[in-house]
């Protein structure tokens, strides 16, 4: 292979491209828009820097990651990913609620149906179903009920990401 | 009457100017946190994305930019990407709950409606049978 032309960053940063070039498997030349955004923000000496630290094969992620940063620090000069993340938050606070809600509401229908499972041949008088049935509606049957609404460990993992987080956005 | 200077120009080993754009954001009794985002944006580029912006404004930046920046050395392959693409899985797993739970509800209300009326309909015949002229005791045929 003769005559190797520049990778983008070497192109950008007017150097010769030298063929251990760090940048030069992540950043080829018909692509200078990528090298461009992600040495505006974060400088190619920073980038050449976090590259070098890592093994070869993670180093393509990174370079993904990074234009992804980015990107979103130039669409968003201020809040960068960190806008993308508070929205994500508040839609898995939202979620959770929903789920909350509907898993209650799937007990109450449950309880409601208890009593009411088969007539036994027994039975003569029909009230006496309606009598046996209010028991199951207690009021402090509920509570407990109820407390398992914050029982998934996943999405209270990103909740604890938000107390990192929360006096960020305010 | 020299102020103390801000972390980042005791940092950059500088004099603190009475304009310097990172004192407002960088204040001398956390040095760790102008280290944090100097190690991965670079004291120059930081300057520039501040000073790129209205003043009000600044103070968010600056918390991102750090934010960021803490993610980053955390996670030096994915940053806040990987924060990103939990969340959207953790989304996707919610959605997901949620859709099932949704269906067992329609499920329960539709069988509890069903049973509330062949409750109904039931105890409508055990009036309509007591009225006859022979009580009866047997199971309407309902049970059939």
């Amino acid at each position: 292979m003769g005559g190797n032309s520049p990778c983008a960053s070497c192109k950008l940063l007017r150097r010769r491209c030298a063929k251990d070039c760090i940048f030069a498997p992540y950043f080829p030349s018909d692509d200078p828009h990528k090298f461009a955004i992600v040495h505006k923000v974060f400088g190619a000496s920073n980038v050449s820097k976090m590259l070098q630290e890592l093994p070869i094969h993670q180093r393509a992620d990174a370079v993904s990651s990074l234009v992804y940063e980015a990107n979103a620090r130039v669409r968003d000069p201020v809040y960068g990913c960190v806008g993308a993340i508070s929205y994500l938050q508040n839609q898995v606070s939202q979620l959770q609620m929903q789920l909350a809600v509907a898993q209650a509401e799937i007990l109450c229908i449950q309880m409601q149906n208890e009593p009411v499972v088969m007539p036994t041949p027994q039975m003569d008088d029909p009230d006496d179903a309606r009598s046996s049935s209010s028991s199951f509606l207690h009021p402090n049957n509920l509570p407990q009920y109820l407390n398992f609404a914050s029982s998934s460990n996943v999405i209270h993992d990103s909740l604890k990401r938000e107390s990192i987080f929360g006096d960020i956005i305010s | 009457m020299n102020s103390e200077r801000c972390a980042a120009c005791k940092y950059l080993r500088r004099r603190c100017p009475s304009d310097c754009i990172f004192a407002p954001y960088f204040p001398s009794n956390n040095p760790q946190r102008f280290a944090c985002v100097h190690k991965i944006y670079g004291a120059s580029n930081v300057g520039k994305m501040l000073q790129q912006l209205p003043t009000h404004k600044r103070v968010q930046a600056a918390n991102s930019l750090y934010y960021e920046a803490q993610c980053r050395i955390q996670d030096p392959v994915y940053g806040c990407v990987g924060i990103i693409s939990l969340l959207l899985q953790q989304i996707h797993k919610a959605e997901n709950q949620l859709a099932k739970t949704q269906a067992e509800i329609a499920v329960l209300s539709n069988s509890h409606t069903q049973d509330s009326q062949f409750q109904q309909n039931f105890l409508l015949q055990q009036g309509n049978v007591g009225q006859s002229s022979r009580p009866s005791t047997q199971p309407s045929s309902w049970f059939k």
